[in-house]
């Protein structure tokens, strides 16, 4: 008895949740093109939101599919975000001729020369893409080759990020220390005043959300996406199936790295800014704690996460930022006691699993 | 006749531990081979061995007298036709049965394959729950299961460790059955197993270790009868 099978792209779109999520991102798409009641903030803070999610999406392929947590996905995120900071200085430069701070406060006379290729916009795209590939590359092969894994692999990504913060902190490392990179003059020689560039880079944030969104999900449903939750069941049974799990566990882990790289390429020009802090520790956990709040192993999971949790962040940030880690720590709690599964679980509940901790923990759901 | 498992002077410790002391056997092809002995006498760490999971310190595992196995990856010797189903079952819980069954197959999604999977999972009676996830299936369907998974690459080798273990009478039954139907002419199967009947039932050969050596080797029925394997294991 073999089920009838549908088209790749039907099938993508079985899960309600997520068809939901695609056609919200389309909707977002769709109302900062043509809406121009939207202002300018609005629409600022929609492009961030997708580059939050899609940065989510990249964490729940690795920890949601194959189980593999990284608490250090800022660092992806922050390769994308430099690459996208030294870009806009060097375009910057070329339009307007003004000198960006970054040169006085590192005591140069001009930008170092070899930042001059990334004034190329595809070339800096390449870069984002080549070195994130590269440092995922050589950590995760270094990391899954020993198979160290779990709470371990965790930590060690933690401290990778933290290394890498200290080290962004430096003058000497040559990327503006503490103060970073800021003073952005123009975008693809655009002044960023001009109306119109803050829809441009939120929708080019939701186009690459959804296309990531759905190229993943079709990745997902197929073999790939089965040998990664059986990797994440269990992984030696898998090996003593014929299987080089380290290929899989790689493969994903680029990917993840890369996609998390892309979201701080278009996170950076949105905010105008780009220094050692996203490199900070909390921020990567946050990433964590947007997919654990929207429920991992199904990407709309990641979307909601990110989405709801940035934008009662945002919110706050207007008016009682001091609550914000409060606000947070609550959200975390609540959701862990009453939908360990996250935000997806919001249909299977009932008023009686309160009174039965881990009644939502059926060994069906995705874990 | 080939040989398709040849052990020879295995040793394997862990820290100063020797779970396996220069142990030597030889099973053949056709043969089921039930491997018994009390706690801690090794059988496990034999099959671990075997399969690639821990290393040898010294001796050397001849499969099918050409490859040695001590030095391989544990994928490479489940592709040389190398497989085993573990103690606990281990099924990926996530996946419908069918998947599971796919894996166990490897890369080919044709006609061909598609046949194999809906004969093996008739084999082990699961064809009725293919579309279920594995987590949802009871203990004994999950051991059956993960069998499938194994058999369905047709291994040359077949190793089970503890297949009844948690079984009700008659799912050991059935299980007796189904491991006399996966024997066959080309086929080595072992089996690691403390439920005696059940050895007697399968076994044409049984292996009795103790602390890491061959004690006995011979039939279920002199096994029996023999004082030392009373005195260390069935008399207990």
């Amino acid at each position: 008895m073999i089920a009838p099978k549908k088209a790749y792209l039907a099938r993508a779109l079985d899960d309600r949740v997520f068809s939901g999520v695609a056609a919200a991102t389309l909707l977002a798409f769709a109302a900062v093109a043509l809406w121009p009641g939207l202002s300018g903030y609005r629409v600022n803070i929609v492009g961030q939101l997708a580059c939050f999610a899609l940065l989510a999406v990249a964490l729940d392929l690795i920890w949601g599919y194959a189980g593999i947590l990284s608490l250090g996905h800022g660092l992806f995120f922050a390769i994308g975000g430099y690459v996208a900071g030294m870009h806009l200085l060097e375009q910057s430069v070329a339009t307007t001729g003004i000198t960006p701070d970054i040169v006085q406060f590192m005591g140069w006379t001009a930008l170092p020369n070899w930042w001059g290729p990334l004034g190329s916009f595809s070339i800096a795209l390449l870069a984002a893409v080549a070195v994130s590939f590269a440092a995922s590359f050589a950590f995760g092969w270094v990391s899954f080759r020993s198979r160290v894994g779990g709470v371990y692999f965790a930590i060690i990504t933690q401290a990778l990020v933290y290394v890498a913060m200290l080290l962004m902190f430096r003058n000497d490392t040559g990327f503006g220390g503490n103060n970073g990179m800021t003073g952005f003059q123009t975008i693809f020689g655009v002044p960023f005043q001009t109306p119109g560039v803050a829809e441009g880079l939120a929708l080019a944030s939701l186009g690459a959300l959804g296309l990531t969104l759905v190229g993943c999900r079709l990745l997902m449903i197929g073999r790939f996406g089965r040998l990664l939750v059986a990797t994440r069941d269990d992984e030696t049974r898998l090996r003593s199936l014929g299987y080089e799990t380290l290929r899989l566990k790689l493969a994903v882990w680029c990917l993840s790295a890369v996609i998390a790289a892309i979201a701080g390429l278009l996170y950076v020009p949105q905010v105008g800014i780009i220094n050692p802090r996203v490199l900070s520790p909390e921020l990567s956990l946050e990433i964590a704690v947007w997919c654990a709040i929207g429920g991992r192993g199904r990407l709309a999971g990641a979307v909601i996460g990110a989405v709801v949790v940035n934008a009662i962040k945002f919110s706050l940030s207007a008016t009682l930022p001091e609550l914000w880690p409060f606000v947070l720590s609550a959200l975390v709690i609540l959701v862990a006691l009453i939908f360990p599964n996250g935000l997806l679980d919001i249909g299977r509940w009932r008023p009686a699993m309160l009174t039965r901790p881990g009644a939502l923990q059926p060994k069906d759901a995705p874990s | 006749m080939t040989v398709a498992v040849l052990v020879e002077g295995l040793t394997v410790e862990f820290g100063r531990f020797r779970a396996i002391d220069d142990l030597s056997l030889a099973i053949d092809y056709g043969e089921v081979r039930a491997v018994i002995g009390p706690n801690g006498a090794g059988k496990t760490t034999l099959l671990d061995v075997v399969s690639g999971v821990s290393r040898a310190k010294s001796g050397r595992i001849l499969f099918d007298e050409r490859l040695e196995l001590t030095r391989r990856s544990e994928a490479a010797i489940a592709r040389s036709g190398v497989r085993r189903k573990f103690q606990k079952p281990s099924v990926f819980e996530a996946l419908s049965v069918r998947d599971n069954v796919e894996i166990g197959l490897g890369g080919a999604n044709d006609a061909g394959s598609k046949e194999k999977v809906a004969a093996i999972l008739e084999t082990v009676g699961l064809s009725d729950h293919a579309d279920r996830l594995a987590s949802e299936l009871a203990h004994g369907q999950k051991q059956w299961l993960e069998i499938a998974m194994v058999v369905v690459s047709e291994p040359k080798v077949l190793m089970l460790d503890e297949p009844v273990a948690g079984l009700t009478d008659e799912e050991t039954e059935r299980t007796a059955a189904l491991v006399r139907r996966l024997r066959t002419p080309g086929r080595a199967i072992v089996v690691v197993e403390h439920d005696m009947d059940f050895v007697e039932a399968i076994a044409d050969r049984v292996t009795v270790l103790h602390e890491g050596r061959t004690l006995f080797e011979g039939s279920m029925a002199r096994a029996r009868a023999d004082a030392r394997v009373v005195d260390v294991y069935l008399g207990r």
